[in-house]
């Protein structure tokens, strides 16, 4: 099992090669691997139709409950199979396809390695494994989307959907973060056990909620949907890969794998239902109004992958199985119409549905492809559609909510969809030929061997559909959380939904006929769209620059007084405010202890310091900065400090013979700034220095700890044989830290000398 | 007398940072020599200011005489003169060569040297 989950990502960065050397023949071979993965997953239907389950565990991180965990039952052998199944189908295409593109290797690497991912995600067991997987899928979107990456509509687009689906990905980790919190485990396959739990905690809600967020964007639900038509700037192959048979029911397979654990509340029932509806609805709507042929089957997609929504929020065992031929069928047939879209762009060089017609003739093959397809996706007897539909009609009418209005809606939504069927399967084909771009033609064998074997399947299995019953069995039993047994018939009677049916299909064909004189009589109409979503994300992006433009511009400014202003005004603002918020005052001003002398030194350092700034000699200031270091010197002497004296003396004379020798040579002082500009900073230091005396008063009067010195006191002449405490603590109980002041003062001492040394170098080049 | 050395403290800071502000690069270094014996003294105040005897073991004795100044602030101290003196230096020397290349000691006018 796990060599077919992890092939695609071993052989994916060998396509390339395998393209240089086999050429015309690349997609054929490459297609095996596959097609042989298929095949490994065909041969597991007995006995997972037979009720079995298959399990593969590593652990990944166990201490944080994640594992590297796959699980096969019914619903990911179904996904599986559809997966590689396709994806085969897909690499053959390709090879027709892109034949002749300079990065065709490329593209088939992206599309092994997305096969991979989505096998993988649909194997998870464990949610972390699911969601590294699930968003592997959304980087091969990414890739795929972007191929042509030299346009910059193909970027955007890859763009927007890398960063919707991205943002769902992310709620959804959260989400399952969640989860595993609430349940205790990671592996979905415990979770299922602890459902009723679950749904009773109080953080189930926002654990549904985000999790929604990400089945929705990633299924291109309403809000979101608005990222899939613009994905279709992916070549074909990807659209009828990615963006219709496989990736974008991810979201429906989250939330059908997590239905028995998360499903059967009404928060559940009303958020899947109501989303599922809106987009079915939206969906549809959109799809007949296009004239790309590929943006028709984009906005029926979203519908579809609506319908498949709203069955999962009806939950019931009925809906599931309805949910799951719907996806099986819609698979099979919207592969193939993309594929023939593909096929027909490549042919005639427009997918433009007004500059289509007749070509049956030239092209009989994709048109017999086109044309099964069409009428499965027309839900028309004997067809895997029609199974699908009824099934979908009979669930929604027996469904526990409001089943008058959704069956209504269903109705309404499946006649455009019908309409937009049509329009994309059987209007380029039929009526008199036009002139295309390029001389029409039938499509090379690789190409019209997907459509075909796909449309074919559907026909197949509407007329035998025991041959997936097992397999549909035990996915509808995943779903609904226990076994269930169900029989699947193309004939089920002269009923209700037969009735239903067949009103339907009337109405689609009435859409489609009366389709042209509705769309110009709507065109005023189609400027609502500008309103929509993709608006919102639009401006969405712009606000997102300007904001990062606008902090940039207010904090990188570039000029070193405005960050030590920022630094400064930050700090004075949040140590103030919880200074004064938190601490009350006890503040004592006395200076009954100090001696008069004392007193006027610290006078005359303010006065210095103060002086310092003021003078607008360079002389006067750097007497001024001698002053306070003297007298900072004085007060070492004062209270016991004589080796910091010494210190200070000694530096304190240095530092004034370098300023006077450096400044000498230094232009004299001038006033740049504005006065406006000294009061704001004058006020903002005097507030920082008003803070520093606040603290300093509050700190003195507290003492958190006794003094640490005592140690120091009474080791320093029995250990280390030294008088001076303080020089046995910097040579002797600290040293390593005064080997890196050392350090520190012998790199400013090569530094120094470096930069007085180079003075020769710099004159000489001016 | 912590009272008044905070207020000096205080003092120091305000203008050191005042200094800091300007868009001359010799008053950024005088800015920062003002604020290194802020800090300095900043240490110096909050650790228990005494008029104590020294850190310093007489002759004949095991400990100093009681009462004694805490020797610890003092290394830490002693430290940080030593290293804002590097600082100093280097950020002096620096200015001196920015100057002779440029010709300027506004830091605004330094931009185009960049390019």
């Amino acid at each position: 099992m796990l060599a077919a989950i992890f092939s695609g990502f071993v052989l994916s960065p060998a396509t390339p090669w395998i393209q240089r050397y086999a050429r015309g023949a690349a997609g054929w071979i490459i297609a095996l691997l596959p097609l042989g993965v298929f095949a490994y997953f065909a041969s597991l239907i007995g006995a997972v139709g037979a009720g079995e389950t298959f399990t593969v565990a590593y652990a990944w991180v166990p201490s944080l409950g994640v594992g590297l965990s796959f699980y096969l039952d019914g619903l990911a052998l179904l996904f599986a199979l559809l997966i590689s199944g396709i994806g085969g189908l897909v690499v053959i295409y390709t090879g027709g396809y892109l034949s002749g593109h300079r990065d065709i290797g490329r593209f088939y690497a992206y599309t092994l390695f997305f096969m991979a991912s989505m096998i993988g995600m649909a194997l998870a067991d464990n949610a972390f494994t699911l969601f590294v997987f699930w968003e592997l899928t959304t980087i091969s979107s990414y890739l795929l989307i972007g191929f042509d990456h030299d346009r910059k509509g193909v970027r955007d687009a890859a763009m927007q959907a890398l960063l919707v689906t991205g943002i769902g990905g992310l709620a959804l980790f959260a989400g399952l973060l969640l989860l595993a919190q609430i349940g205790g485990s990671a592996e979905l396959s415990v979770l299922r056990g602890q459902a009723d739990l679950i749904r009773a905690h109080d953080l189930y809600t926002p654990a549904l909620i985000l999790i929604l967020l990400g089945a929705f964007t990633k299924s291109a639900q309403v809000p979101f949907h608005f990222w899939l038509p613009n994905a279709m700037q992916a070549p074909t192959p990807a659209s009828a890969y990615l963006h219709s048979a496989t990736m974008v029911k991810a979201g429906v397979y989250l939330l059908a794998r997590l239905s028995p654990i998360l499903g059967g509340t009404d928060a559940w029932r009303l958020s899947v239902t109501v989303v599922g509806a809106a987009t079915m609805l939206l969906g549809a709507w959109l799809a007949w109004q296009q004239n790309d042929l590929k943006r028709i089957l984009a906005y029926s997609t979203v519908s579809a992958l609506g319908m498949m929504t709203l069955m999962l929020g009806l939950n019931t065992k009925l809906a599931a199985e309805a949910m799951l031929v719907f996806l099986l069928s819609h698979a099979l047939y919207k592969g193939a119409l993309f594929l023939v879209a593909g096929a027909v762009d490549h042919e005639t060089g427009t997918r433009s549905i007004d500059r289509l017609g007749g070509l049956r003739t030239v092209m009989p093959i994709t048109a017999a492809a086109a044309i099964a397809a069409m009428l499965s996706m027309c839900s028309l007897p004997p067809f895997l559609g029609f199974i699908g539909k009824e099934l979908f009609y009979e669930s929604t009418l027996e469904g526990p909510v409001a089943a008058n209005l959704l069956i209504a809606l269903a109705v309404a939504a499946n006649m455009i969809y019908i309409a937009s069927a049509l329009l994309a399967g059987l209007r380029p084909f039929v009526g008199p030929s036009r002139s295309t771009p390029k001389h029409a033609h039938e499509a090379p064998l690789n190409m019209w061997l997907g459509p075909a074997t796909l449309a074919a399947l559907g026909l197949l299995i509407g007329v035998w559909p025991g041959s997936v019953e097992g397999l549909i069995e035990s996915a509808t039993g995943s779903i609904a959380g226990y076994a269930v047994e169900i029989e699947l018939y193309l004939w089920h009677g002269l009923n209700f939904t037969l009735l239903l049916s067949a009103i339907t299909v009337a109405g689609g064909v009435a859409v489609y006929v009366v389709r042209d004189r509705l769309h110009t009589a709507l065109a005023g109409l189609t400027g609502l769209g500008r309103w929509g979503a993709e608006r919102g994300y639009d401006l969405t992006l712009v606000g997102v620059d300007r904001l990062a433009h606008v902090t940039t511009r207010l904090l990188q400014s570039g000029y070193l007084r405005y960050y030590v202003l920022t630094i400064v005004v930050t700090t004075v603002g949040l140590v103030g405010y919880t200074l004064f918020s938190r601490v009350t005052p006890t503040v004592s001003l006395s200076i009954s202890d100090a001696r008069f002398y004392e007193i006027g030194l610290a006078i005359l350092i303010v006065l210095a310091a103060l002086m310092a700034v003021l003078v607008n000699s360079r002389m006067s200031a750097i007497a001024a900065l001698g002053i306070v270091g003297y007298s900072v010197t004085l007060i070492f002497v004062l209270f016991g400090a004589p080796d910091l004296a010494m210190t200070q003396f000694a530096v304190e004379t240095l530092t004034v013979v370098i300023f006077v020798l450096v400044l000498y040579r230094l232009p004299r002082f001038v006033t740049i700034s504005s006065t406006r500009t000294r009061i704001r900073d004058a006020v903002i230091a005097l507030g920082a220095g008003g803070l520093i005396t606040a603290l300093i008063l509050l700190a003195t009067r507290v003492q958190f700890h006794e003094s640490i010195a005592g140690y120091y006191l009474e080791n320093s002449k029995p250990e280390a044989h030294g008088h001076n405490i303080v020089n046995v603590i910097l040579v002797d109980f600290r040293g390593l830290d005064t080997m890196g002041e050392i350090t520190v003062l012998s790199l400013a001492g090569i530094g120094v000398y470096a930069l007085l040394k180079s003075r020769a170098t710099g004159r000489g080049e001016q | 007398m912590e009272t008044i050395l905070a207020f000096v403290v205080g003092g120091l800071f305000a203008a050191g940072l005042y200094m800091m502000m300007r868009r001359s690069i010799v008053k950024l270094i005088i800015g920062l020599a003002l604020l290194s014996h802020g800090v300095n003294l900043l240490i110096f105040t909050a650790a228990n200011l005494t008029r104590a005897n020294p850190p310093i073991v007489p002759d004949g004795a095991k400990q100093p005489l009681p009462p004694v100044a805490d020797p610890l602030p003092q290394a830490l101290i002693l430290t940080a003169i030593v290293i804002s003196f590097a600082v100093l230096s280097f950020a002096l020397v620096l200015l001196h060569r920015v100057y002779q290349a440029v010709g300027t000691d506004d830091i605004d006018r330094l931009k185009p040297v960049d390019e």
